[in-house]
């Protein structure tokens, strides 16, 4: 990473700016990749686990409390716009992300339960399997995006026991929430600034998914097969209730609402927004 | 009481120290390792009506306390590791000390045996029975000597208490009870009562995805049973009366010192959570550790602590690497001496820094084979930030960080300090002339 020695200055990096504009640049820049390795680094602390062991219930903490100030600064200046630009990569668009990440899900899948399970979750599963997973990271996507693909375990750091067992169907969910909360619209929501960033809540909303019964192969590919924007309202998958007849797919998805009481996930506005990238996402990969 | 002069045993260990801690009298000293094993040692002093007197510590007993167990229900091994050791003070000829890995507590009665019974009627001496029509007469068995047997008997296991990670423990001033602390919750126990605990803080929060803050390190004050303290990850440390409530979820006095703006970067916080927190013996004050410094709370002042030291400031610029590498993540404890005049902790590439309160003098000594020669004067050691590095110090860039001391421990009484490196146990006396 950076030499030793060099003295990092990540509060004031932007006090140093001379006259001159072009060095201020330089240092604001220097400044933001650092910031970007950093949260690259903390992402990847979160996802690795320690064989069998349960991991540090406070360095946990204490990273993923690092992440969120990152992000959030990241939302305060509008930096959240380049990342989510980055994730796309060069001639990447956001649908061929999309499918990636739900390739890299399915994938996972086939893997034998437990294995399935301790990958999602990060607590107790081995190393071998994450370096599988960033394997299939790897093939298929950016790294930013594999950092995404982390980003989503966050909140699953805390209790490994609450989760009975993660979904395929559930990793869609949670990689489109991801995906809508990481879009333009993000930096000029006033909200984000007041509340914590969105994606990281978003990430931490969805770990509250308990019970979800095994989704098939089928229901998946409809879900992105569908043309009607309005089968991506958030806040009906969340709370399972259904405002218009639904087709299929959606039975699944309501299977996930009733732990979504948590009324960080429903009631903020930031729900709405993300919907509507979603919808936004929806349009793309639909190409209407 | 400054230690400026020190002579010194070292003895290699097994397996990684996870704990060091003297009883109450300093006559013996019990070590817990990685591998669940603990290793008392007992305080021999030769010449000590001369005045200049040494002591020894030699290994007194040795016994597994914790075995590794595997959780079936979350797939998840459970380390046999010593997180801590307290002892219990003494009552009768036998010692006893709490042991606890993440999960079980456990009370060992420690105990000697130098005599045993001789003459027995129906048995021989090497037990076999003697056959009944042979005996003719009957004699009293007696009590002979033996060689003295040191035998660890576990008493009560206290077991399926903590969800999560046991990180103390803390014997109350009663005698009678004792608390646990793991990441959320702080349970009361009474020594004699195993199938039961009493939940006296919480701060797990309903919804998981709302979880900031931990609890990090926990201790009954000395003398006052009803109170005592719990410091989190976010360097608050709160103060709780066990007689205001049943449950001591509202602290009766929170103890924080406002972040200094000019220090603030990505790294504030996690340089800010508390490792370890200790009472004084007088009970007036208690002391934290942070990652970069000691400090001194008086318990009657909330806002400030009284008394700062910087352990190794020189690292502030390097928090980016030391997060990196994890070391940043590092739990080091620190301790009182015996009058509370001065105060010690541990640091990397084996230095450890004993900070005196009295005389406002710091120093940084060395627990290593290379400086430590057996009755040789440890050498104060200086690290050089950055600039031109003067003869004898040395610069930050080389300091070891694989090597870090983070259990120390003070003898309650006299200048003899235990500290423990990665693969050895030292022993430094302060010498007399």
């Amino acid at each position: 990473m950076f030499s030793k020695g060099t003295k990092r200055k990540f509060s004031d990096g932007d006090e140093e700016i001379s006259d001159e504009s072009l060095v201020g640049a330089r240092v604001a820049s220097s400044y933001s990749l650092q910031r970007q390795s950093l949260l690259d680094m903390s992402l990847i602390k979160l996802q690795l686990c320690h064989m069998l062991v349960e991991p540090n219930l406070c360095r946990s903490v204490l990273i993923a409390n690092t992440v969120r100030q990152i992000q959030e600064e990241m939302t305060h200046d509008g930096s959240w716009h380049m990342v989510t630009e980055a994730f796309c990569g060069p001639g990447q668009s956001p649908s061929e992300r999309l499918v990636a990440t739900e390739v890299l899900c399915r994938s996972r899948e086939q893997d034998a339960e437990p294995k399935l399970f301790s990958v999602i979750s990060y607590e107790g599963c081995r190393e071998e399997e994450v370096v599988a997973d960033e394997t299939l990271c790897s093939v298929s996507v950016s790294d930013t995006v594999s950092n995404v693909c982390l980003a989503g375990r966050i909140g699953q750091c805390w209790e490994k026991s609450e989760l009975s067992g993660v979904e395929r169907d559930e990793e869609a969910l949670e990689d489109s929430r991801l995906g809508s909360g990481e879009d333009e619209e993000i930096d000029t929501e006033d909200g984000a600034s007041t509340e914590s960033p969105k994606t990281t809540g978003q990430v931490f909303g969805t770990f509250e998914i308990k019970n979800s019964s095994p989704a098939p192969d089928s229901a998946l590919e409809e879900l992105f097969s569908d043309v009607d924007t309005s089968y991506y309202d958030l806040d009906t998958m969340l709370t399972g209730m259904q405002s218009a007849p639904k087709m299929g797919p959606y039975d699944i998805l309501d299977s996930l609402a009733p732990s979504h009481s948590s009324p960080s996930i429903v009631s903020t506005p930031k729900c709405r927004s993300d919907l509507n990238e979603l919808d936004h996402i929806m349009e793309i990969i639909v190409g209407s | 009481g400054y230690l400026t002069d020190v002579s010194v045993s070292a003895r290699p260990t097994a397996d990684i120290i996870s704990t060091v801690e003297f009883n109450h009298s300093g006559e013996l000293l019990a070590t817990g390792d990685k591998g669940g094993r603990v290793v008392i040692f007992q305080q021999e002093t030769e010449n000590k009506s001369q005045s200049q007197w040494r002591s020894e510590y030699n290994v007194y007993s040795t016994f597994q306390s914790h075995e590794p167990e595997f959780d079936y229900l979350k797939s998840l091994e459970i380390e046999e590791k010593i997180n801590k050791i307290r002892w219990l003070p003494q009552k009768n000829a036998a010692q006893f000390l709490l042991s606890t890995n993440d999960k079980t507590i456990k009370l060992w009665k420690i105990s000697e045996r130098d005599k045993r019974p001789e003459g027995y009627n129906l048995k021989e001496e090497d037990g076999r029975y003697r056959d009944a029509a042979t005996i003719t007469t009957l004699r009293v068995p007696v009590f002979r000597p033996m060689d003295l047997m040191v035998e660890a008997s576990p008493r009560r296991v206290f077991a399926n208490a903590h969800t999560y990670h046991i990180n103390s423990i803390s014997v109350n001033s009663d005698n009678e009870t004792y608390l646990s602390a793991d990441d959320l919750r702080i349970n009361l126990w009474h020594l004699e009562i195993t199938d039961r605990s009493f939940n006296i803080v919480d701060i797990k929060p309903a919804n998981m995805e709302e979880l900031t803050e931990v609890i990090t390190a926990a201790e009954f004050h000395p003398h006052q049973c009803n109170t005592f303290v719990y410091s989190s990850s976010k360097g608050t440390i709160r103060l709780c009366d066990m007689r205001a409530s049943a449950l001591c979820d509202k602290h009766s006095k929170l103890f924080e010192e406002p972040e200094d703006p000019s220090n603030r970067s990505f790294f504030s916080e996690i340089i800010s959570s508390i490792s370890d927190v200790k009472f004084s013996h007088n009970g007036r004050y208690m002391m934290t550790r942070d990652y970069l410094s000691v400090k001194i709370w008086d318990l009657n002042m909330e806002n400030r602590p009284v008394e700062t030291y910087q352990v190794h400031e020189y690292l502030r610029s390097k928090l980016c690497s030391l997060y990196e590498n994890d070391c940043i993540f590092d739990k080091f404890e620190c301790c009182w001496n015996g009058n509370d005049s001065v105060v010690m902790t541990g640091s990397y590439n084996n230095f450890f820094r004993m900070l005196d309160r009295s005389q406002r003098r710091d120093v940084t000594l060395e627990a290593s084979r290379e400086s430590c020669k057996p009755r040789q004067v440890l050498k104060p050691r200086r690290v050089c930030a950055g600039g031109k590095r003067k003869k004898d110090e040395i610069s930050v860039d080389s300091l070891d960080f694989n090597k870090k001391i983070l259990h120390t421990a003070w003898h309650p009484q006299e200048n003899i300090i235990a500290v423990a490196t990665t693969n050895n146990l030292y022993i430094f006396q302060e010498k007399v002339n």
